[in-house]
């Protein structure tokens, strides 16, 4: 469904990914992980379209991606449901739903997949008109995740969506997640906590500065004593 | 004069000259939010409104079609600043676009200037004037310029389709998305360059609607005759807490009726009524506060600015810096 071949993305001197491939298929939950400013998150921006790769391609559903604005890439149905939330603060919850479904034309699906969205997270409906800055942490990691699921994505990647959370509340989020990929959603997630994602994950990359270093079914890689040791601590 | 009546006429003048404030301050505001941009060549929309607008109706062409024409035209000279000169250099630091806005500035002077001379007009021109928009209304003994009634109103009502705009429709939700994290609206699938266009055709459209309004108060234009009402439509947005919509209109209004204050208050021992305050206080008023430190207006009103940006440096609705998404 996705294949990244190569990928080389640069900030300006400072290489971030020294040509990472990967590949995610249809209906299946894929994580990236790894340590801090180990190119996990630069690889989704660029998936995403908010960078340019310097070399290699990325294609989805054999298109090439490398040159399209965000919007067509939103368009085509990836949604990418970023790093530290990146909620609209001053806009209510709905509202930043309604924004999720910018693009679609269909008003009365829209309503529909809103309810859904409360559904899933029932502490949204109650919120449904307060400011998104004014929720809890694990409030507005679930309004971030609603609001990537609005455009209705065959694939969505999710940038850290434990980022500090209480543990309830990221047993609840990644709960939600296994609910998703139950329903057929293809996911790429990107996750600090080694342990959590390879559970839930189908297949595994390992990254280090800029590179993939290991990749494999999640199962095997958990039992892969270099990642007990480095990323498990066990 | 009746003290109640100098005060009624006094406020058409503060809400007509802060409407026109409002109007193009939100134009800045809109622009800043979006792309952290002062553009200063805003002021220069409103002149080449006003230029649009004289040309026109100098071809004895009717009001209606010289709106027309004042409002495509700007809203085209708008469109096409952003995407020859600030488009491209999108992402550059402030500064840099900041210079450009200025460079944008002279050029659409000089432009003007060139305009005028090849047409033989002269310089300053002459506004002609509108039928439906001189003379005075008079109510009992209540002189008020038919202009500033009709500043206020259409500032009203422009302002408030504005705010039906940002906070019903798709584009203005989306606007108001980009404004306050613009990677996170690129990411929703918002095109951010329809919506950038979208805020620099509206903001060209009320800087227009504001520049045929104060041609005509000033009966004559010059190239270089933006400069004061960007300055003052700066200052608003900074007094309102620059990049909001609303903190725009709300300092466009405070700025109108503070310069009005301004000019009203000196020379008030003259007009109050005999006996509504003691013949003392009365000479006091006279000496200390002389119609004479009406020329000093501008001085207080940048001392105000100070002074709000001293204890609320985000303006009134004023509001704490985003975090950016990389």
């Amino acid at each position: 469904m996705l294949e990244l071949r190569e990928v080389e993305v640069s900030y300006g001197n400072i290489r971030a990914l020294k040509g990472i491939s990967l590949r995610v298929a249809e209906g299946e939950l894929v994580t990236l992980i790894g340590a801090n400013g180990a190119g996990k998150s630069t690889t989704l921006k660029t998936i995403s379209g908010l960078l340019r790769p310097k070399s290699g391609t990325l294609s989805y559903r054999g298109q090439p991606l490398g040159s399209l604005p965000p919007h067509k890439i939103v368009a085509l149905g990836i949604s990418h449901c970023p790093e530290g939330r990146h909620l609209f603060g001053r806009l209510t919850v709905t509202e930043n739903l309604r924004l999720g479904a910018v693009q679609r034309p269909d008003h009365e699906e829209v309503r529909r997949d809103i309810d859904y969205v409360y559904k899933l997270f029932p502490v949204l409906k109650e919120r449904n008109e307060q400011l998104a800055g004014t929720l809890s942490g694990g409030e507005q990691q679930m309004l971030a995740i609603g609001r990537a699921l609005m455009s209705r994505p065959q694939l969505l990647l999710l940038d850290e969506p434990s980022l500090g959370l209480a543990p309830l509340l990221v047993s609840a989020i990644f709960d939600t997640i296994r609910q998703l990929k139950r329903e057929g959603a293809t996911i790429l997630l990107v996750e600090q906590n080694a342990r959590l994602a390879l559970d839930i994950a189908d297949r595994a990359y390992v990254m280090e500065t800029g590179r993939v270093t290991l990749q494999g079914p999640a199962m095997e890689l958990k039992h892969n004593p270099q990642v007990e040791h480095t990323y498990l601590g066990t | 004069m009746n003290l109640v009546f100098y005060t009624v006429q006094q406020l058409v003048n503060a809400l007509s000259i802060g409407s026109l404030y409002a109007l193009m301050a939100v134009g800045l505001a809109m622009v800043f939010s979006i792309l952290r941009l002062i553009n200063f060549a805003h002021g220069d929309l409103i002149m080449i409104a006003a230029y649009f607008a004289a040309f026109a109706l100098l071809a004895k062409l009717p009001l209606g079609v010289t709106i027309v024409l004042m409002l495509s035209g700007t809203i085209l000279a708008g469109l096409l600043m952003e995407r020859v000169a600030y488009r491209p250099i999108r992402g550059a630091p402030d500064v840099a676009a900041l210079l450009t806005s200025f460079a944008v500035g002279q050029i659409l002077q000089n432009g003007t200037l060139l305009v005028t001379r090849l047409l033989q007009k002269p310089n300053p021109l002459a506004f002609p004037v509108i039928g439906a928009l001189s003379g005075v209304f008079t109510f009992g003994s209540i002189t008020i310029p038919r202009v500033n009634v009709v500043s206020l109103l259409l500032g009203i009502v422009l302002l408030v389709l504005l705010s039906l705009f940002v906070t019903r429709t798709n584009l203005g939700l989306s606007m108001r998305a980009a404004a306050e994290d613009l990677p996170a609206a690129q990411l929703m699938g918002i095109d951010i360059n329809r919506v950038i266009a979208t805020a620099f055709a509206i903001g060209s459209g009320l800087a227009a609607v504001a520049g045929l309004l104060f041609a005509v108060q000033a009966g004559q234009l010059t190239p270089y005759m933006g400069f004061t009402p960007v300055l003052k439509a700066f200052i608003a947005a900074v007094i309102g807490g620059f990049g909001s919509i609303s903190g725009a209109i709300v300092g466009g209004y405070a700025l109108g009726g503070l310069e009005v204050l301004l000019t009203a208050i000196p020379g008030i021992g003259d007009i109050l009524p005999p006996g509504l305050v003691s013949p003392r206080m009365q000479e006091l008023l006279k000496q200390w506060l002389p119609s004479s430190l009406t020329s000093y207006r501008d001085a207080f009103v940048f001392l105000v600015l100070i002074l709000v940006l001293l204890f609320r440096p985000n303006g009134i609705l004023g509001r704490r810096e985003r975090e950016e998404l990389g």
